[in-house]
């Protein structure tokens, strides 16, 4: 047994929230420990406030039983904080095909934060003439967009 | 610096999120508009996941072993550590929103400073929680300029929101011989030491949205030694409901 194999059956895990993500490309699994005593998994929340993280927990310990793996525990740790700059380009590209507009990359830049947003592009038609209509939307995660090119209104995945 | 200082701290923390998270959730379903419907209720959620975080911490220096929930949901009035104003009726959507703004451009300057706690769980409990505040003091702002530079009508309305908290803010700064020792060993965060930049802050803000900074200088206190004000009860009375009448309950 091996991490490799561990984190492999992990990516098995979806994130509940954004169903075509799964929990390895979202950066919520830190790490994969292999010891004597078993398997060590390491999740971080996307947000303190995230309703998904129990079922994420409850999720991998399902599939960890699946495949018969013997003794492992599940942690939380808060640190280092959980950011947007974490995700793959594969998972932003994923994203995107969902209608959901990928965080921008940088979100360290606390300027990105505060008021000078750059541009966010219409995951539909690509325009760039886009505004907020919230800041906060349909989850703890995204905001609520609408392209002014195709009228179509849609989530940007914030940065944090 | 004792195990309890460090617990009786934590609790405190985690008192002012989860009241605080529990007012704004009172918002779901009721906000003026579907946005902002959604914007609180989101608030609310980051509020107490935070003050999940400080309770199963909490839980964990708790000479009696209490779990996040026992902590959170089971303990009398008195037991409760948050400051006064976080337990205040929401009021109209302005008294909401400037006190969202009071609070959350305050807790923002404290969470800096607590990054730097010795403390390992407490610095990291910053470091996250201030990615959520940026937002926060985002939303609140925008919102006061708007209310502030806005109608007779709003402006008023948020004018007399600021005067109406204005005595309730002391608390948010207050310094006691707990948080002191902690502070002076590099553990908790003086808060008397933020009053300035808060105030500077503030004050842009006010200008801005065409306010007048009120001037009151006497505030309330109690609400670190348990001294609650007549809303309390009736708030725990419903967040407590279902811990009170199904112990143990879970879903």
């Amino acid at each position: 047994m091996s991490a490799d194999h561990i984190w492999s059956i992990l990516s098995e895990v979806s994130d509940p929230e954004i169903p075509v993500l799964n929990v390895v490309e979202m950066g919520i699994v830190r790490e994969v420990l292999i010891s004597d005593a078993g398997v060590e998994v390491t999740i971080t929340p996307t947000y303190s406030g995230c309703p998904a993280m129990k079922t994420i927990e409850t999720d991998i310990a399902e599939v960890l039983e699946e495949y018969g793996i013997p003794n492992y525990t599940i942690s939380t740790v808060l640190s280092p904080a959980w950011t947007t700059d974490w995700m793959t380009d594969e998972a932003r590209e994923k994203l995107r095909m969902e209608g959901i507009a990928p965080p921008q990359k940088g979100s360290a830049d606390k300027g990105l934060i505060m008021g000078r947003l750059r541009d966010v592009k219409c995951p539909r038609c690509g325009s760039t003439e886009t505004r907020m209509i919230s800041q906060f939307g349909s989850t703890a995660c995204k905001s609520l967009y609408q392209c002014a090119s195709c009228a179509e209104p849609f989530d940007y995945f914030k940065c944090i | 610096m004792t195990q309890l200082q460090q617990f009786n701290y934590t609790i405190r923390l985690a008192d002012d999120a989860l009241i605080l998270g529990q007012r704004l959730s009172e918002w779901c379903g009721h906000g003026p508009i579907l946005e902002e419907d959604i914007a609180l209720s989101n608030i609310a959620l980051d509020y107490v996941g935070q003050a999940t975080n400080l309770y199963k911490h909490a839980s964990q220096l708790d000479t009696q072993k209490r779990d996040e929930d026992a902590l959170a949901l089971t303990r009398m009035e008195q037991e409760y550590n948050n400051i006064l104003m976080l337990e205040l009726p929401n009021g109209d959507y302005a008294a909401t929103i400037m006190r969202q703004y009071f609070y959350s451009s305050f807790y923002l300057l404290f969470l800096d400073k607590l990054k730097t706690s010795n403390d390992s769980f407490l610095s990291g409990f910053a470091e996250k929680s201030i990615k959520e505040l940026r937002y926060h003091v985002q939303h609140a702002t925008d919102w006061v300029k708007r209310m502030g530079d806005g109608t007779e009508e709003s402006h008023n309305r948020i004018q007399e929101a600021a005067n109406q908290l204005w005595p309730y803010l002391g608390e948010m700064f207050g310094m006691d011989a707990l948080e002191s020792e902690l502070a002076s060993s590099g553990y908790a965060v003086d808060r008397s030491s933020l009053v300035e930049d808060w105030k500077k802050q503030c004050t842009a803000l006010f200008d801005e949205a065409t306010l007048a900074m009120p001037t009151e200088a006497w505030h309330h206190k109690g609400g670190r030694e348990g001294r609650h004000t007549e809303h309390m009860g009736f708030l725990l009375a419903e967040m407590q409901f279902m811990q009170r009448a199904y112990p143990g309950a879970k879903w």
